[in-house]
């Protein structure tokens, strides 16, 4: 999954980077195939270079040797709002068929069954980077026909990256279409985790598993 | 530290405590606790740890922010059960009032204060369903190009806390790495306390004024509390606890727990130097490793 995410950028794309998967997507294809990918986190650290995986997005180690720290007024204004932004790489707790992202209630919002940490940068990185990528892990409860609540729109989602398969979205329909599988996952295996009647291309990728580069990078990044 | 939260943190109070991730003033934290100051409304673009603390300690009625999760580790439990509570009591065991935002929403409430000016304008919020949570997010036109925009009402702290690697007695601060929102809550408030790992004479602070991010003439107060931040950190003093931030999920999952943390190391230590004692190798663990920059020729 972290590698078929990874392999979505492209070298000198300009990514803001959410928490989590994406962020080690992000600095695993940095070490690989995109060694100019400019990374940016929502706490102003641009283009940076942790020498250790981030367990937050204001962790110490994207300060020392990045090329620039600013203020969030001038992250969110100048650099996403402005349009700088070729990729906003998010996770999600639901996505729907639309692509919409949920990260706030599951419930309805003024009597949550459970409280989620909320939207973060995410809907404003959903709103303005060019394209976006979502990477989370396939389940039926995380992939309903609609989202419990919108956190993020997802006009702008390109590819929802999983553990188990790659969806599309067609901008026609508005809808997440299944492109690809991992070795070994049958378009069934994914038909029975999400909550719509979901619609297959006519040509599914079968992804590669990790190579041997890939695997000795993800296994040399450092934790926290 | 005492002084400081008796002069300037009352019941009821709305209260900016930032720090994004670094600088989030803890200590100052855990002397409101101390001090059993209630009612609060508690303004965190990130509530952290900080406020999962606050909220179980009583102090917290409202909760304005935007993203409330432990990052790796996983939730912040006190915030959770009192978000999702429906019992008719205060919180925690009641339900917390929140003012739900997004990042860019938050900055643009500090932003507005700050300026002096009644909203902010973003480009945000279109084909969401935070506008529709939340009627503090509303609409304007443009009046020149007639485009819709989102408008995010500004947020004045009745005082805003801050920690900073450095200030002068005037409480000029000085603060590098992730500055966050910290300029923007201290102009955005009607009171200011700087809480500092060290303070400097005043030519240190007047050799590198582009390093300022607080004047001294919007404080009321200055702090001299070292590892005041911990577990967060100070960038070029220590290093962010995330062995910490990973221990707090079980406990913060038990409130019972929680509690008992709480008087272990907020309520029966009578400051912050008392509470590093309880964490024996903690400086040595956690001290900064050097990468200083060059000196810049401020001649001419």
């Amino acid at each position: 999954m972290l590698c078929a995410a990874a392999a979505e950028l492209a070298n000198g794309d300009v990514v803001f980077v959410g928490i989590g998967l994406p962020s080690l997507a992000c600095n695993l294809a940095r070490a690989t195939h995109a060694p100019d990918v400019v990374l940016i986190y929502e706490s102003g650290t641009i283009d940076t270079r942790p020498d250790r995986i981030p367990l937050s997005i204001g962790d110490p180690a994207l300060v020392t040797g990045a090329a620039m720290v600013s203020p969030m007024t001038d992250v969110f204004q100048y650099v996403l709002q402005r349009g700088h932004i070729d990729v906003g790489f998010l996770g999600a707790a639901q996505v729907d068929k639309a692509g919409n992202l949920n990260t706030t209630v599951l419930g309805p919002y003024s009597r949550p069954s459970v409280r989620l940490p909320g939207s973060g940068g995410a809907a404003e990185i959903a709103a303005h980077a060019r394209r976006v990528l979502v990477v989370t892990r396939l389940e039926r409860r995380a992939f309903p026909a609609k989202v419990d609540f919108v956190t993020s729109p997802g006009a702008r989602v390109a590819r929802v990256i999983t553990d188990q398969c790659i969806f599309e979205r067609d901008n026609h329909r508005n809808e997440l279409v299944l492109s690809a599988l991992f070795a070994g996952v049958t378009v069934d295996d994914v038909r029975a985790r999400v909550g719509w009647e979901l619609r297959v291309s006519n040509e599914v990728r079968m992804l590669p598993a990790p190579g041997e580069r890939e695997l000795k990078a993800l296994r040399s990044l450092r934790r926290a | 530290m005492r002084d400081a939260v008796a002069a300037h943190v009352r019941d009821g109070d709305v209260v900016a405590i930032e720090g994004f991730t670094h600088l989030i003033a803890f200590a100052a934290a855990h002397e409101i606790i101390r001090q059993q100051r209630r009612n609060l409304t508690l303004c965190r673009l990130t509530p952290d740890i900080v406020a999962d603390q606050m909220i179980a300690a009583g102090c917290l009625s409202t909760l304005v922010f935007s993203w409330a999760g432990n990052p790796g580790a996983g939730s912040l439990h006190a915030f959770r059960r009192a978000a999702e509570s429906a019992e008719p009591a205060a919180p925690p065991r009641g339900r917390l009032a929140l003012d739900e935002y997004s990042h860019f929403g938050m900055v643009g409430r500090f932003a507005a204060s700050a300026a002096g000016l009644p909203f902010w304008p973003l480009r945000a919020y279109r084909d969401t369903d935070l506008p529709v949570a939340n009627p503090n997010i509303r609409q304007v036109t443009c009046p020149f190009t007639g485009e819709k925009l989102a408008a995010v009402p500004a947020l004045r702290p009745d005082v805003t806390i801050v920690h900073a690697q450095r200030a002068d007695r005037l409480g000029n601060a000085q603060v590098w790495g992730v500055t966050g929102v910290q300029k923007e809550a201290a102009f955005a408030a009607e009171k200011v306390v700087v809480v500092v790992e060290e303070i400097v004479d005043e030519t240190v602070i007047r050799a590198d004024p582009n390093r300022t991010v607080i004047p001294g003439f919007i404080v009321d107060a200055v702090v001299h509390e070292p590892w005041g931040a911990h577990p967060s950190y100070a960038q070029g003093y220590y290093d962010r606890d995330n062995d910490f931030y990973s221990r707090w999920e079980p406990i913060s999952r038990d409130a019972a727990a929680l509690e008992q943390w709480l008087d272990t190391y907020v309520r029966s230590v009578p400051d912050r130097a008392a509470y590093l004692d309880k964490f024996p190798g903690l400086r040595q663990r956690l001290a900064a490793k050097a990468a200083p920059s060059a000196a810049v020729n401020y001649g001419y």
